[in-house]
């Protein structure tokens, strides 16, 4: 039945869509539905439009425009909770306090560091992941789908304890496995320094999200037209210049959405530093550093401007990549 | 021939484990782990030493002192997560509906409305909840979880509905009113058994995604009452001070992970085609 319609068509436009389905539907004496006046109908049709999609709308407004800017008003603050009747109004003070703290500057160093890191890793990992996927015999395709959703659906916080556990100087076996290694003997303690718990923060990070990245890059390349790399091979082409000439920018945009959810989700790193090392050693990142001012140190006006700034970093994000990358979000979401 | 074939089967298979490798280790590392002894704990192995293997991890979480604990975060997990879950489908559901099905001025900014609160640094919206509960009531209490929850179950939902949505021919409706059938009958029966798997779908991811939360667990819920288990496993202390968690904290891990396994196992293909289909294909 579905087959009736080429999956293909699905990604028509949104404005080839609309009246396709109004034109098959205007037609009132074909459909046996009573015919109307078109402008009453437009108009009900208009109504139960936001009737249905209102609720969903309205709720996702309440639950992020309004704390955000509840932010930005508390952020103009000196608020404490421990001393709620020194509360006054100080303009952008707090943000002065901050923007002049170092404490700041390497949190945010950190969090880009990470990011960068585990996305291209994330990137070349996935993509490898993703040809295996695509090319893999029938009879282990499905195994394989399913063994690689595990990390995608298992919590943050326990990939978090699964790595800790076992670079853990204590419960660890990291260390006798690969005591061969120079740099790694019984006594390296993985998480007493920034370097190494770095590593290991960002390796639970990149476990556990990389079939994210891996799948949409396999949808991707299921998208590119066999056609094309045959083309290709008949020419002669080798297999690096099949996937350098052909395959990759032809999945350029799944790439690009790739990435830049990944660096989204990647700036906004929390679980695994808060298990691992709670910030400790210089990997405290920016989330890190806004939980603590607010939720433990119940500082609300420095807490909310940090909050507010890490939001911008996420706005610049988005804005450096539609610009500059021009990831077209709306485009290959088939977004209208 | 034969020999490039089977050398290439070799291939295929080293590929397979080295997937299945990255995929489960970690998984059989913490598995490993829960099973282990307090004593054993220390060994530098990675399995149970011979004859030491023991369950009473998973005793003491599920039976023993730590099971208040434990079950009430578990009872927090599931019925909250559950619940954000199915308002964030329902809702999603007549959402995507009308943007799949009508035409209605303001689709486009719904649609980037969901994409831009599912960017938002969660941490920016719990700043101000975590004050805001606190003076209406809410703070350490389901709903107080609930509502932030759909901040992360909503826009997920609508994009993945829209997309599967999208995709069903409509036109089927007409025929089976042609063919006789009401308005509602001709909805039931053509376009409901179409749109339901991807209801479902939308439900696993959604679920998926309150289940893995912790920045909400942590910072709005401070006891047993609504802390679900990611924050208490974060804040679990063990019996004494100087006996470490990591055997219970592992067992508590390992069931927490078993229902989102069995998830994965059933329904492996309609998340991956869930997934994707929301995010690339559109």
């Amino acid at each position: 039945m579905t087959s009736a319609i080429p999956a293909k068509t699905t990604t028509a436009s949104p404005a080839e869509a609309g009246p396709r389905l109004d034109a098959g539907r205007g037609n009132g004496t074909k459909t046996g539905r009573a015919p109307k006046q078109y402008s009453d109908r437009t108009r009900a049709e208009r109504r139960l439009g936001w009737i249905l999609a209102g609720p969903a709308f309205v709720i996702m407004l309440l639950v992020t425009l309004y704390p955000i800017l509840q932010a930005i008003y508390e952020s103009l603050f000196r608020f404490r909770l421990t001393a709620p009747d020194e509360r006054a109004f100080i303009g952008l003070e707090n943000y002065l306090v901050i923007l002049s703290d170092p404490v700041w500057w390497s949190g945010l160093w950190t969090t880009v560091f990470i990011t960068v890191v585990t996305v291209l890793v994330e990137l070349v990992l996935g993509f490898a992941l993703a040809l295996v996927m695509h090319k893999a015999l029938k009879s282990v395709r499905g195994l394989l789908r399913t063994a690689i959703l595990v990390p995608y659906g298992i919590i943050t916080v326990v990939s978090a304890f699964a790595w800790f556990y076992a670079f853990d100087i204590n419960s660890g076996y990291v260390n006798s496995w690969f005591a061969w290694l120079p740099g790694i003997d019984e006594n390296l303690n993985w998480f007493a320094q920034g370097g190494t718990a770095l590593f290991v923060i960002m390796a639970s990070e990149i476990w556990k999200t990389t079939p994210f990245i891996s799948l949409l890059l396999l949808a991707g390349l299921a998208q590119v037209p066999d056609e094309l790399s045959e083309a290709a091979k008949v020419d002669g082409a080798t297999w690096w210049e099949q996937m350098r000439k052909v395959i990759i920018p032809n999945m350029k945009a799944a790439i690009m959405v790739a990435v830049l959810f990944r660096a989204l989700d990647a700036f906004r790193i929390f679980d695994n530093v808060f298990i691992m090392t709670n910030g400790a050693y210089g990997t405290e990142v920016l989330s890190l550093l806004a939980y603590r001012q607010s939720i433990s140190r119940l500082e609300i006006g420095l807490g909310s401007a940090v909050s507010v700034l890490l939001f911008l970093c996420v706005l610049l994000i988005c804005f450096v990549a539609i610009k500059l990358f021009k990831v077209d979000l709306a485009g290959t979401q088939g977004g209208r | 021939m034969t020999n490039t074939s089977t050398r290439n089967k070799v291939l295929w298979a080293v590929a397979t484990v080295l997937v299945l490798l990255y995929a489960l280790f970690p998984v059989a590392s913490i598995l490993a782990t829960s099973f282990k002894s307090p004593s054993d704990l220390t060994s530098g192995k990675f399995l149970p030493s011979s004859g030491t293997a023991t369950t009473s991890n998973y005793e003491q979480i599920l039976v023993g002192d730590a099971q208040g604990l434990f079950l009430s975060a578990l009872r927090n997990s599931i019925g909250i997560s559950l619940i954000a879950t199915f308002i964030a489908v329902v809702l999603a559901t007549l959402c995507a509906y009308a943007i799949a099905r009508l035409d209605f001025p303001g689709k486009k900014l719904i649609l980037t409305t969901a994409l831009a609160v599912s960017i938002f640094p969660v941490i920016s919206i719990v700043t101000p909840l975590f004050n805001l509960w606190r003076s209406i009531g809410l703070y350490d209490t389901w709903l107080g979880l609930i509502i932030p929850y759909l901040s992360l179950t909503l826009p997920i939902s609508i994009w993945t509905l829209a997309a599967f949505f999208r995709q069903i021919p409509w036109e089927l409706e007409q025929a089976a009113q042609v063919d006789g059938a009401t308005t509602w009958q001709a909805f039931r029966k053509a376009i409901v058994p179409l749109a339901l798997p991807g209801v479902f779908t939308t439900a696993i991811i959604a679920f998926f995604i309150a289940w893995n939360d912790f920045v909400y667990g942590i910072s709005l819920t401070s006891t047993e009452a609504a802390r679900p288990v990611p924050a208490a496993l974060a804040f679990f202390t063990g019996a004494s001070q100087f006996e470490s968690p990591t055997g219970a904290i592992s067992a508590a891990a390992i069931i927490v992970t078993i229902p989102v396994v069995l998830l994965v196992l059933l329904f492996q293909r309609q998340i991956v085609s869930g997934l994707t289909s929301g995010a690339v294909k559109g």
